[in-house]
């Protein structure tokens, strides 16, 4: 039997396929198709401190091998999220890593301080593609502002913090430094991609907000090459994602440098393809007689 | 509520049954054994990226261990599942949403179906649970004859059927809303009657307004685009009265006053 099992600092999986935030809900819409305690861990929708409504529809369509959304961080809020999403969150048996966004690194502090407190929580995702108040951009594009919101982070919680990064920007790596600079513990990449499409019978945008985020197959080569430059600009524990549909893209993520993988867009396809790449990689490792899933990891030759 | 399924099942049939019609239908124990009209199933075209969603479609029957759906062809996916065979495996994820509250349909009550092109799909499975027992009426319009649908599956079941093409070639010349607002002003005591619609933005807009103005409650089947089908993307919101609410999950059918466009 291969080992599977891996370590992010602190975060120790079972294994190394995690569910991407906003693509699983809070894991109960899956719990009739998936054998959820088999997931290495769960990351949540993005969580804000006051509950936000979302966008207006039409949220999402589809695009060449792709999709784009533009959800709007529609979330309950943390204190419901507490109350009523977190208990059968816990009762799965999986790690539970809670991504959390927010305006200024205060307030981003303030939920950290929050979740900490909660045993059942493994890990915080920090999502820092939202607005850089006061200035154009997102937080992500922003090496001082992200910076600024891991460090308060860090300040708040003892819980391993997983800075989420953008792939909009000119240099990833220059991001990528500067959480690491600031006590990170993971970094997890990628985000969506700018995106937008046109109804052209009415030459209206198709998505409610005009822009969206564009996820799935199309955005994989992208995924890959940002994965190896922030495998090969920082020494952190990397979580891997961005077009993963099957074992192979999985693979291919950790061969690049990822110590984990999340699926995202792919699970709306295939609501158990978290579950086939877990078997598909240890059959993977079998095959070629490797005995520790970490001897794959950022193995590419070059 | 009823748990949902995943997996390959073996299409039984797969035919033509107008221009760009077809109908389609798959066995399915699993899938139907606690599946209600107003619900429906995500399709997976082709096992391959392209196209890479899956495709939302109502139960248009629902029988003791298979469904039918009918659809239109329009794009890529529709295109996929009208080449498929009988014999061959289709990837089915469901069943999903509400569906039509049956309960709460009274059958002392007078029952209005109101359908506008490819909205007879859930409205026929709606009328074969028992509504069309007694002898309600069915509103069907279309652009032209040719888009006319399933007129004779609801007679059979002793509807009264009534038709308006927006060209006059079969039936009622005009909108099938047109219809339906005389239906109602010569129908005595109409405010104890219910609408049951499937069909086009502006169509279901005319009932909310029409259904509001005589008070009586109508309830609708809507669409979205969707991703997930299961309530976790939050891609499928539609405005209500009380929010945003998910068309796969919270719907697909509403109570169309509580529908804010
Ligand atoms: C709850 C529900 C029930 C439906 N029931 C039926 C039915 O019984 N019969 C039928 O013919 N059609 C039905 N539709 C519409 C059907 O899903 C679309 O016609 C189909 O997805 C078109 O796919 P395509 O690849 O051929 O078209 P394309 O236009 O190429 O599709 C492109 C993308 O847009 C989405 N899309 C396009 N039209 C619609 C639409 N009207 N609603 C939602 N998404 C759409 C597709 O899923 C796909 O992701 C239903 C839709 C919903 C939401
Ligand atoms: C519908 C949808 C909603 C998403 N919501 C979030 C979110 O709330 N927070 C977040 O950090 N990422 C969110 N993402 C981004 C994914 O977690 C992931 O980074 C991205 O989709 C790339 O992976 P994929 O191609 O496998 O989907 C969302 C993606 C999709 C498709
Ligand atoms: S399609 Fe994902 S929530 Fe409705």
């Amino acid at each position: 039997m291969p080992n599977l099992s891996v370590s992010l600092g602190k975060l120790k999986l079972a294994n190394p396929l995690l569910v991407a935030s906003g693509t699983f809900g809070y894991a109960g819409e899956y719990q009739d198709l998936v054998s959820l305690k088999k997931i290495g861990a769960i990351v949540t929708k993005t969580i804000t401190l006051k509950a936000q409504k979302g966008n207006p529809p039409p949220r999402l369509c589809e695009t060449y091998s792709g999709m784009l959304n533009a959800i709007g961080l529609e979330n309950p809020g943390l204190q419901a999220f507490i109350d009523k999403k977190l208990s059968s969150l816990r009762k799965i048996g999986v790690p539970i890593i809670v991504s959390i966004a927010a305006d200024t690194p205060a307030q981003f502090a303030r939920i950290a301080r929050r979740l900490s407190s909660i045993k059942s929580v493994a890990a915080l995702e920090l999502n820092i593609s939202c607005p850089n108040l006061g200035k154009r951009g997102l937080i992500a594009q922003d090496p001082q502002a992200t910076y600024r919101v891991v460090q308060a982070v860090k300040k708040a919680t003892s819980l391993p913090v997983i800075t989420k990064l953008s792939p909009n920007v000119t240099d990833i790596s220059a991001i990528a430094s500067a959480a690491q600079r600031a006590g990170s513990d993971i970094l997890s990449l990628v985000n969506t991609f700018f995106g937008m499409a046109v109804d052209l019978p009415t030459r209206k945008p198709i998505l409610g907000n005009t822009t969206g985020g564009l996820s799935g197959p199309a955005i994989k080569p992208q995924a890959l090459w940002m994965l190896r430059q922030v495998f090969r600009a920082t020494k952190l524990p990397i979580i891997g994602m961005g077009g993963i549909m099957n074992t192979r893209d999985a693979l291919e993520f950790i061969v690049c440098g990822a110590t984990a993988v999340a699926v995202g867009t792919a699970n709306f396809v295939n609501p158990r393809v978290s579950v086939e790449i877990i078997a598909g990689i240890k059959d993977y490792l079998n095959k070629n007689k490797i005995k520790n899933i970490k001897q794959l990891v950022g193995s590419l030759k070059a | 509520m009823s748990k949902i399924v995943q997996g390959n099942f073996q299409i039984l049939a797969n035919k033509k049954v107008g221009v760009d019609y077809f109908k389609m239908e798959v066995g399915a124990p699993s899938v139907v054994k606690q599946a209600r009209p107003g619900q429906f199933v995500h399709v997976r075209c082709r096992n391959s990226i392209e196209p890479l969603l899956r495709r939302p479609f109502s139960f248009h029957r629902l029988k003791r261990s298979s469904f039918e759906i009918l659809y239109k062809v329009i794009g890529q996916g529709t295109n996929l599942l009208a080449k498929k065979r009988k014999g061959d495996k289709i990837d089915i994820l469901g069943p999903l949403g509400n569906g039509f509250q049956l309960s709460s349909i009274n059958y002392q009550l007078s029952t209005i179906l109101v359908a506008g092109g490819m909205g007879v799909a859930p409205l026929l499975a709606l009328a074969e649970a028992g509504v069309g027992k007694r002898s309600c009426p069915v509103l069907i319009g279309a652009r032209t004859k040719r888009e006319v649908l399933c007129a004779k599956d609801f007679k059979k079941l002793g509807a009264k059927v009534r038709i308006a093409t927006d060209d006059g070639s079969l039936g009622y010349r005009g909108l099938v809303t047109d219809l339906l607002k005389k239906l109602l002003l010569s129908t005595k005591n109409c405010q104890l009657s219910t609408i049951y619609a499937c069909g086009p933005k502006p169509m279901l807009q005319e009932i909310t307004r029409l259904a509001k103005n005589f008070r009586i409650p109508a309830y609708g089947s809507l669409e979205e685009n969707m991703a997930c089908g299961v309530g976790a993307c939050l891609g499928c919101a539609i405005k209500t009265k009380q929010g945003y609410k998910q068309v796969c999950k919270d719907g697909p059918v509403f109570n169309l006053q509580e529908i804010q466009c």
